[in-house]
C-alpha cells in the first residue's frame, strides 16, 4: 500500500509541500526575522476590507448553492438510478470545460447588449439594460455555477446513505410526507450539507479568475491581493503573508467544521 | 504554453536558419519579450535581420510578465536570459536593485543618437505605444470626445466608461482632465490626481486589468467610451468594429530593452543592443504591428510611409500631443507610493 501511494506523496511533497513551505518562510525571513508583511496585512484597511468582501462572497455563494442544489441532489436520490446518473451527469458535465470559458460564458449572457438584457427588452420589461456583470452580483452568480456540483455530490452521497425504510416507518406512524422529511430525512442529511457548504464556502475563499473577470476591478477578493502584492512590492514575502493568513482560516474553518462531522467525510472518502 | 512552443520554434528555426552561414556559432544571446502575436512581429522586423547581420544565434523565449523571473535568476547568481524586452518601469527598477546591467552608450551609438527620455543609465526605448481616449462611433458619430476633459464630462459626453485597473497612465489622464497640461505633469500632484478621480468614480462601469478585456468591453458595447492602448483599438476598427481613438492627451509608453545583471553573454548582448535600435530595423517593426519604432530616426528612413507613420503612437507629430511617460518617477518612492495608494482608492 504504501509503495503505491508513495509516488503521489512524493509528488505532493515536491510540488506542494515544499513550495509552500518556502513561501511561507519568505513571509517572515526577508534579509533577518521581519513580521513587517504581516504587520501591513492586520494593520492596513484595504485587507481588512478584502477578507470582510471575500467571507460575504463565500457566504453569500454558499447559501445560493445550498439552496439550488439540495432539490437537485433530493431529486436524484429519489428517481430510479438510471434518471439519477442522468441528473448527476447534468450536474459534473460543465466540470469539463475550463473556469475561464465559463466566465467569458456568463460574460455572454449578463453584459449590457447580452443575452438576457436583450431579452428583457424585447419583452418590454426592461427599458434600461440592468448592471448584472462588472460588480459582485456577476461575480457570486458566476462562482455559484462553478461550484454548485461541489454542493450536490456530497449532499447526494449522504442522502444515498439514508435508509429509505425510516421515512416508510414515518409513514406507518402516522406523519405526512412533509414531517417526515422534516423530522427524519432533513436531520439525516445535515452530515452532508456540512460538508458541502465547507467545500463551496473554503474553495469559493480562494477564487480569482472570476472576480477578476466579472467584478469589474472593484470586487477585490483576497487572492487578487495576492497577485496584486507580487507586483507591488515586488517581494514574494508581501503577497505569501496575505495566502498565509487565507490558508490558517481556511484550517480554522476546518477545525471548528471538523468538531461537529468527522473530516473524512468532507474530503469524501467515506 | 503556446508562447513558450511559439518561443522554442522560433530559436530552432533561427538555428537552422544560421546553421550553414555563421562559421563562429558560439556568439548567442537569450532574448525574451512578451509573446504573441506582438514577438512574432520582432522576430521579422527585428531579431532574425540582427541575428543575420551579426551573424549570432538569437535564442528566444518569452512570458507575460518579466521581473518575478528576473528576480529569481539574477537572484539565485546564474542568470539564463541576457536581453529582456519588458516596461520600462522595470528596467530601472531592476537598475536601482542591482538587477539589470549598466549600459555603457559609447558601444551603443544607435541608441547614443536617440532622445535622452527615451533612454536611461540601464535601458533604451525598443517600441513605444499609448494610453488613449477610445470611444464607440455608434454612440459619438460625431462631435466625439477628444480630451481626458471631454472624458470627465458626464453630461456633456453621457456613456458608460472604463479606466484601466492601474494608476500608471490613469493619474496622468485625471490630471490632464483637471487642466495641467502634457508636458508639466511630473512630478505628479498625486492627491490632485486621485482627488480628479474620486469625481468621476461613480461613472465608471469597469476598471479593466488586460488589453483583451479593454478590447471586449468597446466591441460589444459594454462600454461607450474608454481609456485604452492604441494597438487594440486599431485592431478592433480593422475587424470592422464602429471605434476610433484620439492621440490627442495620450500617454505615450514604451517597453525598452535592458540587459540582465551578470548575463551569460554581455559582449554579444550589448553589441545586439546597437543592432535592435538601428533605424531600419526599427522602421520594419511598425509594418507587422501596430506599435511605434522606439527610435525616431526609424521615421526618416524612408521604410515607413507617410500614411502609415499618421497612425503610429511616436510619430513626431503624435508624439507632441501626448504626453510622455515618465518612468523615472513611476519608479520613484513617490511613484511606489501612488502605486500603493490605487488599492484602497478603488476599494473605498
Amino acid at each position: 500500500m504504501l509503495a503505491l501511494v508513495s509516488p503521489a506523496l512524493l509528488v505532493i511533497l515536491l510540488l506542494i509541500v515544499l513550495p509552500v513551505g518556502w513561501l511561507a518562510w519568505q513571509s517572515v525571513y526577508q534579509d533577518g526575522f521581519t513580521l513587517e508583511h504581516y504587520r501591513r496585512v492586520l494593520t492596513e484597511a484595504i485587507y481588512w476590507r478584502s477578507f470582510a468582501l471575500t467571507f460575504e462572497i463565500s457566504l453569500a455563494v454558499t447559501v445560493i448553492a445550498l439552496l439550488l442544489g439540495y432539490p437537485v441532489a433530493y431529486l436524484a436520490n429519489s428517481v430510479p438510478k438510471g434518471w439519477s446518473i442522468l441528473i448527476l451527469s447534468l450536474v459534473v458535465l460543465p466540470f469539463w470545460t475550463s473556469v475561464l470559458v465559463r466566465a467569458y460564458a456568463w460574460l455572454a449572457l449578463l453584459q449590457r447588449s447580452g443575452v438576457i438584457n436583450q431579452f428583457l427588452r424585447y419583452l418590454d420589461v426592461i427599458s434600461e439594460p440592468l448592471a448584472l456583470v462588472h460588480n459582485t452580483f456577476g461575480t457570486v452568480v458566476a462562482t455559484v455555477h462553478i461550484l454548485l456540483p461541489f454542493m450536490v455530490l456530497p449532499l447526494y452521497a449522504t442522502m444515498q446513505k439514508i435508509p429509505g425504510d425510516l421515512m416508510q416507518a414515518g409513514a406507518s406512524l402516522g406523519a405526512s410526507p412533509t414531517l417526515t422529511f422534516v423530522r427524519v430525512f432533513l436531520p439525516l442529511s445535515l452530515p452532508g450539507v456540512l460538508a458541502g457548504c465547507t467545500m463551496v464556502f473554503v474553495l469559493c475563499l480562494g477564487f480569482y479568475i472570476t472576480p477578476e473577470l466579472l467584478g469589474g476591478g472593484r470586487t477585490v477578493m483576497v487572492s487578487m491581493l495576492v497577485s496584486r502584492n507580487v507586483e507591488l512590492y515586488n517581494q514574494f514575502g508581501a503577497a505569501s503573508a496575505v495566502a498565509v493568513v487565507l490558508l490558517l482560516s481556511v484550517l480554522l474553518i476546518f477545525v471548528v467544521v471538523g468538531r461537529f462531522v468527522a473530516l473524512d467525510r468532507i474530503l469524501g472518502q467515506k | 504554453m503556446t508562447t513558450r512552443t511559439f518561443g522554442l520554434g522560433c530559436a530552432v528555426a533561427g538555428a537552422i536558419a544560421l546553421g550553414g552561414t555563421a562559421a563562429d556559432a558560439a556568439e548567442q544571446i537569450t532574448f525574451v519579450s512578451q509573446g504573441g502575436a506582438y514577438q512574432q512581429a520582432q522576430t521579422v522586423a527585428v531579431l532574425d535581420p540582427s541575428a543575420k547581420k551579426l551573424g549570432i544565434t538569437i535564442n528566444q523565449d518569452s512570458i507575460p510578465d518579466a521581473w518575478p523571473a528576473i528576480k529569481t535568476q539574477v537572484g539565485s547568481g546564474k542568470p539564463i536570459w541576457d536581453v529582456v524586452d519588458t516596461p520600462t518601469g522595470y528596467c530601472l527598477r531592476g537598475g536601482e536593485q542591482g538587477l539589470i546591467e549598466k549600459l555603457d552608450f559609447s558601444r551603443i551609438p544607435n541608441a547614443a543618437a536617440m532622445p535622452e527620455a527615451y533612454r536611461s543609465p540601464y535601458s533604451i526605448s525598443y517600441e513605444f505605444y499609448s494610453s488613449v481616449l477610445a470611444y464607440s462611433q455608434k454612440i459619438f458619430p460625431k462631435d466625439a470626445p477628444n480630451s481626458w476633459a471631454d472624458f470627465w464630462d458626464v453630461k456633456k459626453f453621457p456613456g458608460r466608461r472604463a479606466l484601466r485597473n492601474h494608476p500608471i497612465a490613469t493619474l496622468e489622464a485625471a490630471l490632464m482632465a483637471d487642466g495641467v497640461a502634457p508636458d508639466k505633469l511630473y512630478p505628479l500632484d498625486v492627491d490632485r490626481a486621485f482627488k480628479k478621480l474620486e469625481e468621476i468614480k461613480p461613472h465608471i462601469t469597469v476598471w479593466w486589468t488586460s488589453g483583451a478585456q479593454s478590447a471586449q468591453l468597446l466591441n460589444d458595447g459594454e462600454v461607450d467610451i474608454e481609456m485604452a492602448w492604441n494597438g487594440r483599438v486599431s485592431a478592433l476598427a480593422k475587424e470592422g468594429a464602429k471605434v476610433a481613438f484620439t492621440y490627442n492627451q495620450g500617454i505615450l509608453q514604451s517597453t525598452s530593452l535592458c540587459i540582465l545583471k551578470g548575463a551569460p553573454n554581455l559582449d554579444t548582448a550589448v553589441k545586439f543592443l546597437n543592432e535592435a535600435v538601428d533605424p531600419v530595423h526599427q522602421a520594419n517593426l511598425p509594418l507587422h504591428i501596430d506599435y511605434g519604432p522606439g527610435n525616431p530616426k526609424a521615421f526618416e528612413t524612408g521604410v515607413i510611409k507617410p500614411e502609415r507613420a499618421a497612425q503610429l503612437p511616436s510619430e513626431p507629430a503624435n508624439a507632441a500631443r501626448q504626453a510622455l511617460m515618465s518612468y523615472a518617477w513611476w519608479s520613484s518612492p513617490a511613484g511606489e507610493a501612488a502605486e500603493k495608494r490605487w488599492a484602497s482608492f478603488l476599494q473605498k
